[in-house]
């Protein structure tokens, strides 16, 4: 590059010290560049120190690491070399940070404007009023509604994309020269974080300060990124140009990545086909809620007229956005929130609303997987015994041949026997997935019902548990309810799709025809709204303004 | 507890995460000295509790009574291991029967939930707002002293703190969602208590207890202070240090050593408590 870096980092070595004493190393020997005015992607599975190397630049190492070699010069300043008090005064003038859940980053007792004009009344940069005159402006380039009066609103009272580009305001409010973004889009829905990547890329434009964009999202990063960095366990596989990365990887690491992302299209399962179909769920006129009861209906209404029937051995996605009512949908049908009104008949009989109005058996046959595998399995218990508890539970099995048992579950989820000693903690998070998986079909369950099951695992993990839950589904002849947001999961492994949208199902059709035969307005948003592997793609993408405002809650 | 097999380690503490610092050794240490001394009190005591062994009241530390005497000329000695029985006893089975009941209860109301939840926690509320010595002064007056009667006391003062911290605990861990699956796979209310919810809580639980053990030690030494725990001639700490206080002026160790006795097993207990294994007490994380 012709002109000087704005940031070099050479050798960057971070190391922690572990529980028991023992000395690790987090980040070994990475060295990059980042010239001004461009956007770096540092891109990575969870664990990979991609965080770490982002708040490296800050000079700040979290509790319990510490930077123990290397060079990070940002600007004129050498971190690695500067005192505590020194990098004070650059951290929010000269670097500054966006951090991944804006709502744990806003103090939710002071009023936005405070805390967005905070860092230049900190570094005494600028009189209040020429603070807040900035805040505006800034506020505007975000494409915030009413930028004039949106500072005075507590952050309770502005939705979660507009949050996360507030606190973008904060960070740019001191002019810095380089903005950390800490995966600032993860937690918002596909629709939302549309809005509030285009406001990103236009400001970070317009300011010419650089950035660093920390995501374990490819299509996200495609779209604002100039380059990416391609991080495993503390180390660099692949740098190169965002073009060069989608389409010429040379590091197997990226080629693997990139594989986890290209959707595999779902064939239905072929024993299901020579039989005839029997429905195992049919759904009618659903309605959910939760609250106190008015009558015979509750306070709040979650979930309105929902019909739909799953055939044995075929899979029903459920896709919409947080808060479209889909899991509380699924809470229903496992019996946690009883319906209020309709009806619901599996295998042909009645079933009850209710926990308490349900037989054991018929519990059996209905198994819910949640979403965070660590608060859905106990703690304090073995694997051994939080698989082995339904094997007990339902088919009174006890000593050495539900141990037995236990090591063929483990051995059908693709986990050693030796882990059934083990506590849940002592689990990676794709393992602890597998053990939850592990439980529900230990009861021999014929339907599943899987609630974001892969939502908190890194793309890679989440491919390979795809690949389990078919491969188990073509042996034991399973159905799969699926619920996601995340549209490339469904069509990967459902049969068909509902599209629920504020508790009602506003379509449904088959999954593979889901990208081309969807005719309700806000399944094509919301089709339309998922990243595509294309650097040009979110500035080619045109949607209708009129659609989006009446359909996404920003 | 859970039985857990732990393949190919030596199942030393340590190992096993069992292991805690010096801190809490000392404290182990000296709760075990007095847990013996309260089991074994009788056959070491050098004196028989009651009896007047010396013409002198207020003796000073010798060879012959090597805490001195109390104000009729009792040997300390015997009467501080005699009054470790008492004070050691009554003070765990109070906090025993305190720590279950609150713990079973607290843990029943947060999973049932309800109308069940709201009329238990109002009542033990309730309850909680009257004083306690108070109240073991009123319950002693009126039934009499006994140590049925003063355990029971104790452990009625104590439960509703114990029942609210254990279900303030409980709500929390309910909500999770290996309790939901739980649930869902149609459990009966008792397995949801003890297996999914009792060990996620028993690190703060034990904590709480030993507190609670500390504050009954402190509740009875303040009920024998008044004369209303235990009746003479035997006595524990608390009677000991009332019933030497004129001795205080002269600085004699009849009552300064059953106030040590009392500060070292509340102490000590704290200290172990705080220093519990990690194991223990860190379960839920």
């Amino acid at each position: 590059m012709p002109q000087t870096p704005l940031v070099s980092v050479r050798d960057l070595t971070i190391g922690a010290k572990t529980d028991s004493g023992r000395k690790v190393h987090i980040i070994n020997g990475v060295s990059f560049d980042i010239a001004p005015g461009e956007i770096l992607a540092l891109i990575g599975e969870s664990g990979s120190g991609k965080t770490t190397i982002a708040l490296s630049l800050m000079g700040h190492a979290r509790t319990g690491c510490s930077i123990t070699g290397g060079q990070i010069r940002v600007g004129r300043h050498d971190v690695t070399a500067m005192s505590e008090r020194a990098r004070q005064v650059l951290r929010g003038t000269e670097v500054s940070y966006v951090p991944q859940s804006a709502a744990a980053a806003f103090n939710p007792s002071q009023r936005i404007i405070d805390q967005v004009i905070e860092i230049s009344t900190i570094h005494k940069l600028m009189s209040r009023a020429n603070a807040e005159k900035k805040a505006i402006e800034l506020f505007r380039a975000l494409a915030l509604p009413d930028p004039e009066t949106i500072g005075q609103r507590y952050p309770h009272q502005v939705s979660g994309g507009q949050l996360q580009r507030l606190s973008a305001a904060m960070a740019l409010i001191g002019d810095p020269q380089l903005v950390i973004f800490d995966e600032p889009t993860t937690a918002l829905d596909v629709t939302t974080q549309i809005e509030v990547l285009r406001a990103f890329k236009s400001v970070m434009q317009k300011s010419g300060a650089s950035g660093v964009y920390v995501s374990h999202d490819l299509a996200v990063v495609a779209q604002i990124a100039d380059r990416i960095i391609v991080l495993r366990s503390g180390e660099i596989q692949e740098e190169g140009p965002a073009q060069q990365i989608l389409d010429a990887p040379t590091h197997p690491y990226t080629k693997e990545l990139l594989a986890a992302f290209e959707p595999v299209p779902h064939e239905a399962v072929a024993a299901g086909e020579a039989k005839v179909r029997s429905s195992i769920l049919r759904v009618a006129d659903l309605h959910i809620g939760y609250g106190k009861e008015f009558g015979r209906e509750p306070a709040l209404k979650v979930v309105r007229k929902v019909n739909f029937k799953i055939e044995r051995g075929r899979n029903l996605g459920v896709i919409g956005e947080s808060g479209s009512g889909k899991s509380t949908l699924a809470r229903a049908i496992a019996g946690i929130v009883p319906a209020y009104r309709g009806t619901m008949e599996f295998d042909g009989k009645e079933f009850g609303m209710s926990l308490a109005n349900r037989s054991k058996e018929e519990l059996r046959r209905v198994q819910i997987v949640f979403q965070l595998a660590d608060t859905a399995l106990n703690p304090s218990h073995s694997i051994e015994a939080i698989i082995g508890r339904p094997l007990t539970f339902y088919r009174g099995l006890k000593g050495g041949q539900r141990e037995a048992r236990v090591i063929e579950l483990l051995d059908m989820v693709k986990l050693p026997a030796a882990l059934r000693h083990r506590l849940p903690s002592e689990l990676s998070g794709g393992q602890k997935q597998r053990v939850n998986l592990a439980r529900a079909l230990a009861a021999e369950p014929d339907l599943i019902l899987c609630d974001e099951i892969t939502s908190a695992l890194d793309t890679v993990v989440a491919a390979s548990i795809l690949d389990l839950l078919k491969e188990l589904q073509r042996e034991l002849n399973l159905s799969y309810m699926f619920i996601s947001h995340d549209l490339s999961t469904v069509e990967a492994i459902c049969d068909d799709v509902l599209v629920m949208y504020n508790g009602e199902v506003v379509e449904a059709l088959p999954a593979a025809d889901m990208s081309s035969k969807a005719t309700h307005p806000y399944s094509r948003l919301l089709i339309s709204s998922v990243p595509k592997l294309d650097t040009g793609w979110l500035s080619g993408l045109e949607q209708d303004p009129e659609l989006v405002a009446a359909f996404s809650k920003r | 507890m859970t039985k857990r097999t732990l393949s190919r380690r030596l199942p030393t503490p340590r190992n096993l995460g069992y292991s805690f610092n010096w801190v809490g050794r000392i404290g182990l240490t000296l709760i075990l000295f007095w847990a013996i001394v309260a089991l074994i009190g009788p056959w070491i005591t050098p004196y028989p509790v009651g009896k007047v062994v010396d013409w002198d009241f207020f003796g000073p530390m010798s060879q012959k009574f090597w805490l001195g005497t109390d104000y009729l000329g009792r040997d300390v000695l015997s009467r501080v291991f005699m009054g470790a029985r008492y004070t050691v006893g009554l003070a765990l089975a109070g906090v025993t029967l305190a720590c279950t009941g609150g713990v079973i209860l607290g843990m029943i109301a947060a999973v049932v939930g309800g109308w069940f939840d709201t009329i238990l926690s109002r009542l033990l509320d309730a309850f909680n707002g009257i004083p306690s010595l108070l109240f073991g002064l009123v319950v002693v007056a009126a039934v009499g002293s006994s140590i049925p009667v003063l355990i029971l006391t104790l452990a009625a003062i104590y439960l509703p703190g114990a029942y609210r911290f254990a279900r303030a605990l409980a709500v929390n861990v309910n909500t999770m969602d290996f309790v939901t699956v739980a649930r869902a796979r149609g459990e009966t209310t008792l397995y949801l208590i003890l297996r999914e919810i009792f060990p996620n809580i028993l690190g703060p639980v034990l904590a709480d207890l030993g507190l609670r053990f500390v504050f009954i030690v402190l509740v009875l030494s303040g009920l024998s202070f008044l004369g209303l725990g235990v009746q003479p001639p035997n006595a524990d700490w608390g009677a000991l240090v009332r019933e030497n206080i004129e001795g205080l002026s002269l600085g004699a160790p009849a009552v300064i050593f059953p106030s040590i006795a009392i500060a070292s097993l509340t102490i000590s207990v704290n200290m172990f408590i705080d220093n519990l294994p990690t194991r223990i007490r860190d379960r839920s994380e």
